[in-house]
Formats: C-alpha cells, sequence, structure tokens
C-alpha cells in the first residue's frame, strides 16, 4: 500500500458565516484515482477549492508529501504540485490552444516542448486546432483542453472538477478514458462528480459527501453496490 | 517550414517599412516648413499613440478598466518640465513668480524623461495597492478619482515651491532643444517623437508577447482559472498597472516638450476620454489599432475638420458653420463608428503582412463573396 500524497484533517470552510465544509478527513493515496461524490451544495468544489487554495479554510490540515499546505497562496501550491481543473472548464476564449497550454506551465521555467507534445499526444483534436483560439472549440474540446492545461505544469496531483457537466455522454466516456490514461502514466487523481456511476466505476476508492461531511467511504465497486448510494445517487 | 520562412520575410519587410517610415519624416522635415500643421499633427498624433497603447496594455490586455491616464499624463508632464527647467529659470523670477523654486538643479532631456516615466509608475505603484482590489466599475471610478486627485495636488498652494501651484510651467527644455548627440544642431523635433514613442510601444509589444503579456491576457479572459493555474493575480495587474503608469508618464513629458507651456488643469478628466476614444476606436486590444485611430483622431480634431468652425466658408447663405460646428460633426463620425465598427477599427486583430497579402488578392472580399454566391447557384442548380 502506497502512503497518502494528501491528508486532509477536520478541513472547515465558511463562506461568509455559512459553513460550506464542517469538518471533514480523508487521504489521497499515491497513484490512485479518489472520487467525492455528493449532491449540489454538499461542500465538494469548497473543498477542492480550498486545497487549491483559492479559498482559505476556517479550520482544519492539508498535509501534501508530507508539507502543511494549509492556508498556502494558489502559486505555492501549484508549484509543489497539485493543479485543479475548475467547474466549467474556464479555458481562456480569447487565446489559442497553444496559448492556453503555455499560460498552464507559466511557473515554469524550464523547456515545455516536450510537455506540449505530451498533451497533444494525449488529446491529437488539440494539436489540429492548436492555432484556434480556445473559445471557438467545442465544450468537449473545451474540457480537453482545460484538462490538457492542467498537465502542462506537470503535476503529482490533478484535481477535477466535475468534468463531465455538460458533455454528451459519448465524450464524457472520452474524458474518463483519459483520467484513467493520465492516471496510468503517474499522476494521481481526485476526482468530484455529480456523474456518480461513471466516477466510481473509475475511481479506486470514493468518498460520500452530504451537507458538508463524509458519510460513507470504500472502493469504487464497494459503493457502486450499497444500498444507500444506489438509492441516493444512481436512481436505483 | 513555410510558415516560418514567411515570418521571417515579414520581420524583414517590418524592419525596411519603419526604416522607410523615418527616412521619409527625416526627407520632409528637412525640406518642408517645420510650421506645417502636418507636423503639428504628426508629433502630437505619435503622442497620443503612445498613451492610448498603455491605456491599451491595461484595459485591453489585462482587462482593467481604468481611468487615470491624464493623471499619469500629468505626474509625466510636471516631473519633465521641472526637472530639465535650467536652474538659471528657477533662480529668475519668470516662471516661479510665487514661490522660491526648491528644486535647485536641472537634468538633461532624456534623463527627464525617464524620471517622468519612473515617477509616475512609483505614484502608480502606490496608488494601485489599494485601488487595484477593485474590479470593473468600481476600479474606473477609483482611478479617476485618484487623477483628480493628483491634478488638486499639484495644484495646492503648498506644492508651489516645486510646482509652481495653479500657474504655468515653461521655458524648460521643450522639443526645439532637441540636439543631435555631442553637437549643437538641432534634432529633426518630429523624428525624435516617432523615435521615442517607437521605442516605448516596441517594448510594450515585446512585453505583451512574453509570457507576462499571456499573463496578463489570461486575467482579462479568465481571473479564477488564471488564479487557478498559479498566477498571481495582485503581483500581475499591479505590474501591467505600474507599466502603463510608466509609458502613460513618458507621454505626459512628451506632451510638455511639445506643447511649450504646461498646466495642471490641461490634465482633466476629459483627456482620460479622448485616450479612451481612441482606444475603443481603435480596437480594444489592439496596438495597431490604437496607433491608426490616435493620427486619425488628432488629425480629425486639430486639422480635417477645422474648416467647419470658419463663417467664411459658408455658402447657399445658410449659417451653420460656425466655431464648435466641427465638434457636432465630430461627435456624429464617432458616433458611426461605434455604430458600424462596434469592436472598433482593427477589433483585436493588428497589422501584419498577411492581412496585406490577402487584402491585396482579394481587395474588400469581393472575391470571396463571389466564389460564395456561385457555390450557392451551384448547390441550387444541382438541387
Amino acid at each position: 500500500m502506497n502512503e497518502p500524497i494528501l491528508t486532509i484533517k477536520d478541513l472547515k470552510v465558511n463562506y461568509g458565516g455559512i459553513e460550506a465544509v464542517k469538518g471533514i478527513s480523508f487521504d489521497v493515496t499515491e497513484g490512485q484515482i479518489v472520487t467525492l461524490i455528493g449532491a449540489n451544495g454538499a461542500g465538494k468544489s469548497s473543498t477542492l477549492r480550498a486545497i487549491a487554495g483559492l479559498v482559505k479554510p476556517a479550520s482544519g490540515k492539508i498535509v501534501f508529501r508530507g508539507d502543511d499546505i494549509t492556508g498556502s497562496d494558489t502559486n505555492e501550491i501549484v508549484r509543489k504540485g497539485i493543479t485543479l481543473v475548475p467547474e466549467g472548464r474556464r479555458i481562456f476564449p480569447d487565446l489559442t490552444v497553444l496559448e492556453n497550454l503555455r499560460v498552464g506551465a507559466y511557473l515554469r521555467n524550464d523547456d515545455i516542448t516536450e510537455d506540449i507534445n505530451w498533451v497533444y499526444d494525449l488529446f491529437p483534436r488539440l494539436r489540429e486546432r492548436s492555432w484556434q483560439a480556445g473559445g471557438t472549440l467545442s465544450g468537449g474540446e473545451q474540457q480537453m483542453l482545460a484538462v490538457g492545461r492542467a498537465l502542462m505544469s506537470r503535476p503529482k496531483l490533478i484535481m477535477m472538477d466535475e468534468p463531465s457537466l455538460g458533455l454528451a455522454p459519448l465524450v464524457v466516456k472520452g474524458i474518463f478514458d483519459i483520467i484513467k490514461e493520465i492516471n496510468k502514466q503517474g499522476v494521481t487523481v481526485l476526482l468530484i462528480e455529480q456523474n456518480a456511476n461513471m466516477a466510481l466505476k473509475t475511481a479506486d476508492i470514493g468518498y460520500v459527501l452530504e451537507t458538508g461531511k463524509i458519510t460513507l467511504t470504500g472502493t469504487g465497486h464497494e459503493l457502486l453496490t450499497n444500498e444507500a448510494v444506489k438509492r441516493a445517487y444512481l436512481g436505483e | 517550414m513555410e510558415l516560418r520562412k514567411n515570418k521571417r520575410k515579414d520581420s524583414l519587410y517590418t524592419v525596411i517599412a519603419l526604416i522607410a517610415m523615418f527616412a521619409v519624416l527625416l526627407v520632409m522635415e528637412l525640406t518642408m516648413k517645420s510650421t506645417s500643421i502636418l507636423f503639428t499633427v504628426l508629433k502630437k498624433g505619435v503622442i497620443y499613440a503612445l498613451v492610448a497603447v498603455s491605456m491599451n496594455l491595461l484595459n485591453g490586455f489585462t482587462g482593467l478598466f481604468s481611468l487615470g491616464q491624464a493623471g499619469f499624463m500629468l505626474i509625466g508632464a510636471y516631473t519633465y518640465a521641472i526637472l530639465s527647467m535650467p536652474v538659471s529659470v528657477k533662480l529668475s523670477e519668470s516662471v516661479y513668480k510665487y514661490y522660491d523654486c526648491a528644486i535647485g538643479f536641472d537634468l538633461g532631456i532624456l534623463p527627464s524623461l525617464l524620471l517622468a516615466g519612473i515617477i509616475a509608475a512609483i505614484f502608480a505603484a502606490l496608488i494601485g495597492l489599494p485601488v487595484l482590489r477593485l474590479k470593473s466599475d468600481y476600479l474606473a471610478i477609483a482611478t479617476l478619482g485618484f487623477a483628480e486627485i493628483l491634478r488638486a495636488f499639484f495644484q495646492w498652494d503648498a506644492m508651489g515651491p516645486v510646482t509652481n501651484g495653479a500657474n504655468v510651467l515653461r521655458q524648460y527644455r521643450d522639443l526645439t532643444k532637441v540636439t543631435i548627440p555631442f553637437t549643437d544642431i538641432p534634432f529633426p523635433p518630429t523624428l525624435f517623437c516617432f523615435l521615442v514613442s517607437g521605442i516605448c510601444i516596441a517594448i510594450i509589444v515585446l512585453l505583451i508577447n512574453s509570457s507576462y503579456g499571456r499573463a496578463f491576457k489570461a486575467i482579462r479572459d479568465d481571473e479564477i482559472a488564471a488564479e487557478a493555474m498559479g498566477i498571481n493575480l495582485f503581483k500581475h495587474k499591479e505590474l501591467s498597472f505600474v507599466i502603463s503608469s510608466f509609458f502613460a508618464g513618458i507621454s505626459g513629458a512628451m506632451l510638455a516638450m511639445f506643447q511649450y507651456t504646461v498646466q495642471a488643469a490641461q490634465f482633466k478628466t476629459a483627456m482620460t476620454y479622448e485616450i479612451l476614444l481612441i482606444v475603443v476606436i481603435g480596437g480594444i486590444g489592439s496596438i495597431t489599432g490604437s496607433c491608426i485611430a490616435s493620427f486619425l483622431f488628432i488629425a480629425c480634431n486639430e486639422w480635417w475638420l477645422r474648416f467647419l468652425d470658419e463663417s467664411s466658408n459658408n455658402i447657399l447663405g445658410l449659417n451653420i458653420l460656425r466655431s464648435g460646428f466641427r465638434k457636432v460633426v465630430f461627435s456624429i463620425i464617432i458616433m458611426i463608428i461605434v455604430l458600424f465598427f462596434s469592436k472598433g477599427i482593427m477589433g483585436e486583430r493588428e497589422f501584419s503582412w498577411n492581412g496585406i497579402r490577402a487584402f491585396l488578392h482579394d481587395p474588400f472580399g469581393l472575391k470571396a463573396k463571389r466564389l460564395k454566391k456561385e457555390a450557392k447557384a451551384g448547390e441550387v442548380n444541382g438541387k
């Protein structure tokens, strides 16, 4: 069993008095795909935003590879090896595909041509569209670009906030295949999804989040067959 | 491969075009009367082009809607005028009539120009600390407010020993005092303005095409995503603001050189709006657009539309033409531009040799239109 790459201890996140995350603890093991599932407002996005440093946690501890990164600035966290693929893709619409990728590698000073080729090999569609403005891509292509852009910082841990949002089922399947491929190449993945079925099929470990608390833990397969999960998230 | 070859050829063309432009300017200045309105328009146009490009860096490339440009031009103009004014003038009562000038030294033209930019940049850095935490309209209001405060501050009686209060500054080193290095031969003034502005605009273009420029554009496109990529939002906004103000300061200093006199009252909000107008007409996010629009704006304002102000030009017994009518026509032209070119003359595009090639191949898109029509007709026939 590998060491945990990321440890969350009793994390609380507030938005002006409203407690979005009410003290959750979980581990992400190196080399695995871990998923947080839950309904709207369960605190999934807030958890990711706190890990990425986009919001400051009210209390609790976030430890990444032995370093306490609680409350650090986002640029330090990216430099340490965590990137976030934000919800709704949020690519830069007026920059070209290539420029989008270059911005993803903004904090790096070394040569990035190899990594651009790596991303283009993962997503051949992006290579074809290299000189096109990001905003002219289709939804699925934009999601590929958002993932590719996040990979450009060469993260140890990539966090994805609802990558399947608003995409056709076939495209979603493609995205999840890519997630598995990225994971195979050594990047740990922390995935949050409303599409619980897809997420649990892909993930090694799953956590179920309800109103700011973790209520269930198990392997992807265990949760898929769990009666409570089936009823609440899989619609069976 | 083909692309790279073309790129090389294009940069060669650009260099040749620039050299040709400077050569033509030099010949014109040596042969034509220096008081010609053409030179006035060219000088003021290129000075406004610099400040418009600096505003575009902020508004068009970083997405910060700031309206403080006139304030930073004011700092530049005053810094330049005060520093470059010879000590003998400062001691005599010809300029500082009511105050004893507190600045006991003077500097040459280039150091004064550089310091004009640097002082403007320092003020910008200080103002940026509180102001850049605001967004969109709020940022515009705050920067506008600071520009007005600056104007009041420079006119303040207690500042008199430095700024001469609300009184005019003159007899500093203006454009006629520029000489060819190590000689006393006067440097062609229009060429000087083009050289300084050209170098500054080139630096801004290099910046925009660097990784910093990409980060600015990323912030403009999506702040949250830019932050998630590890771009420090505040640091980059501050950087863009300071650099933009530096060049606004230099442009203010050149305006002072061009005008022979400087008074704080001139740098009103209306001036910022003029610059904003140039940026919008040229295309927000287009450097070449800002430059073209700046010359058009100044030429219309100072030259081409002047005849509308002369009541002696009236024909048919209608007394429409009178002083001020120029502004009416000018406003109508601007409205037409905004209505029909809602993204400005250039939109977000830049001048490129490829664009010229495409234009020469197919001016006004007529050929493309015809081809489209034919294709459509063929389709109908096919059915």
